[in-house]
């Protein structure tokens, strides 16, 4: 190539690292800048969308309080520095009573993982509700679990009882092929959404089978909705 | 595509060659990515047009006034810094405002960073021409590619959903076209879209070449 040799200028590296410099300076501040004043917003938008879904699936529940299960046994949440336990909200009706106790629980479904919030209510030892958190179900077909009629109506009563020997559930919770539910610890599967039914009661199963004899184990401490704070 | 050589005088034709002879969308066929993935509803369409929108507007300002500092050899370095800061931006944003649009909308308001309209833009137009124009340029873009979303958005949720804008539409004997909300969909609507407007196009061509044709055999 005999091209004429275009000499770059020297000087051509201060404008670039000048250039560079002043676009990522302004781009961290903006950056900063808006996190900063969404944070609160988005926390909020969290707290709230916790608490949509956890009146929604304890019925009769106005306030709540969060426990976490640790080596010691149940303790209100924040009081403890290891939060890798399970969590548990505990719902109050307006007389202070304690109306039920809602979980998280996963497992894989069709396409990601669903995640649900759940309520286990101690004085009937069921299941009162589901709450669909988070899910990738194919729309119109594995979505149905969050908003089909017949499928809810197998969680208003779902037997979730702790076996004598307080380890486990007496009853695995299962699911069935869609209208042959005859205990009150099957599921009715909806019919075409097979494996996200299926997956919904695994991960009920998995969760409760170890959230029920905790719960009821600890249910005076869950019972007071002051807690141990004086 | 008929780029200005020189600073272009701002004009009604700069607004309004997003919306039509340009439109990102239905023309130029740009950023396709998001076309395709958020449109299953209207909501999803309008929400990611607009932050589109203001990620357009908000790095072809900043490009336009830092055009003369720039040196060509990192401009596209340069231009992807502002881009992705105003992406970071609205990412925020859109969680301040509502989680559920959030989870809808996933990883695709992240990967406005790389849509290619917006760097297109910035390339081919922010940094050769001032300020004015590049601002009234990006609405019009801006709204061009806003509205595309919703043409494709709008009839995906009626077919697919049986609803517009959530607000149902049908009794409950529709029976929904699910795929209609699911990816083929895009596709299947994105080429009727196509095919309407260059049939239109096609049409008036023809028509403005007969009158043409009618006016040189009068003379």
């Amino acid at each position: 190539m005999n091209q004429p040799a275009t000499a770059v200028p020297a000087t051509l590296t201060v404008p670039m690292l000048r250039t560079l410099g002043l676009v990522a300076a302004l781009s961290g501040f903006l950056v900063v800048l808006a996190h900063h004043l969404s944070l609160p917003l988005i926390e909020e938008n969290k707290r709230i969308a916790i608490e949509r879904a956890l009146f929604k699936v304890i019925p009769g529940a106005v306030t709540r309080r969060d426990f976490q299960l640790t080596a010691a046994g149940i303790e209100p949440f924040g009081e403890a520095p290891a939060a890798t336990g399970m969590h548990l909200y505990a719902g109050y009706d307006t007389d202070g009573r304690l109306a039920g106790v809602a979980l998280e629980a996963a497992a894989q479904g069709y396409q990601d993982v669903i995640r649900i919030l759940y309520s286990y209510d101690p004085a009937c030892e069921c299941i009162r509700g589901i709450q669909v958190l988070k899910m990738a179900e194919t729309p119109g077909i594995g979505d149905k679990i969050a908003r089909d009629p017949g499928f809810l109506e197998n969680f208003k009563a779902l037997d979730a009882r702790v076996d004598a020997a307080g380890s486990g559930l007496e009853h695995a919770i299962v699911s069935v092929k869609s209208g042959s539910k005859t205990k009150p610890w099957q599921i009715d599967a909806i019919s075409g959404a097979t494996i996200s039914s299926k997956a919904v009661a695994r991960m009920l199963n998995d969760s409760a089978r170890q959230a029920a004899p905790v719960i009821m184990r600890y249910l005076d401490v869950l019972q007071r909705p002051d807690g141990d704070t004086p | 595509m008929s780029l200005p050589a020189r600073h272009e005088t701002v004009s009604a034709d700069t607004f309004l060659r997003g919306l039509w002879q340009e439109n990102p969308v239905f023309v130029m066929l740009l950023g396709m990515c998001p076309v395709l993935a958020v449109t299953n509803s209207a909501i999803n369409a309008l929400a990611m047009g607009l932050a589109t929108t203001f990620v357009l507007l908000c790095s072809s300002t900043l490009v336009s006034l830092l055009r003369k500092q720039i040196p060509k050899q990192v401009r596209i370095a340069t231009y992807i810094i502002i881009i992705a800061t105003f992406v970071t931006m609205v990412d925020y944003a859109i969680q301040a405002i509502s989680l559920e649009l959030y989870n809808a909308l996933g990883a695709f308001i992240q990967l406005i960073v790389v849509n290619c309209m917006i760097l297109g833009r910035a390339e081919a137009y922010a940094s050769k021409q001032r300020l004015g124009a590049t601002v009234i340029n990006g609405l019009g873009m801006g709204a061009g590619f806003t509205i595309a979303l919703l043409c494709l958005g709008a009839v995906r949720e009626v077919l697919g959903a049986g609803s517009l804008f959530g607000v149902q539409l049908f009794s409950d004997n529709f029976q929904p076209w699910v795929v209609m909300i699911l990816p083929p969909g895009g596709f299947f609507v994105l080429g009727a879209w196509l095919l309407v407007f260059a049939g239109y196009r096609q049409r008036r061509e023809r028509r403005l070449t007969e009158q043409a044709e009618v006016t040189a055999d009068g003379r």
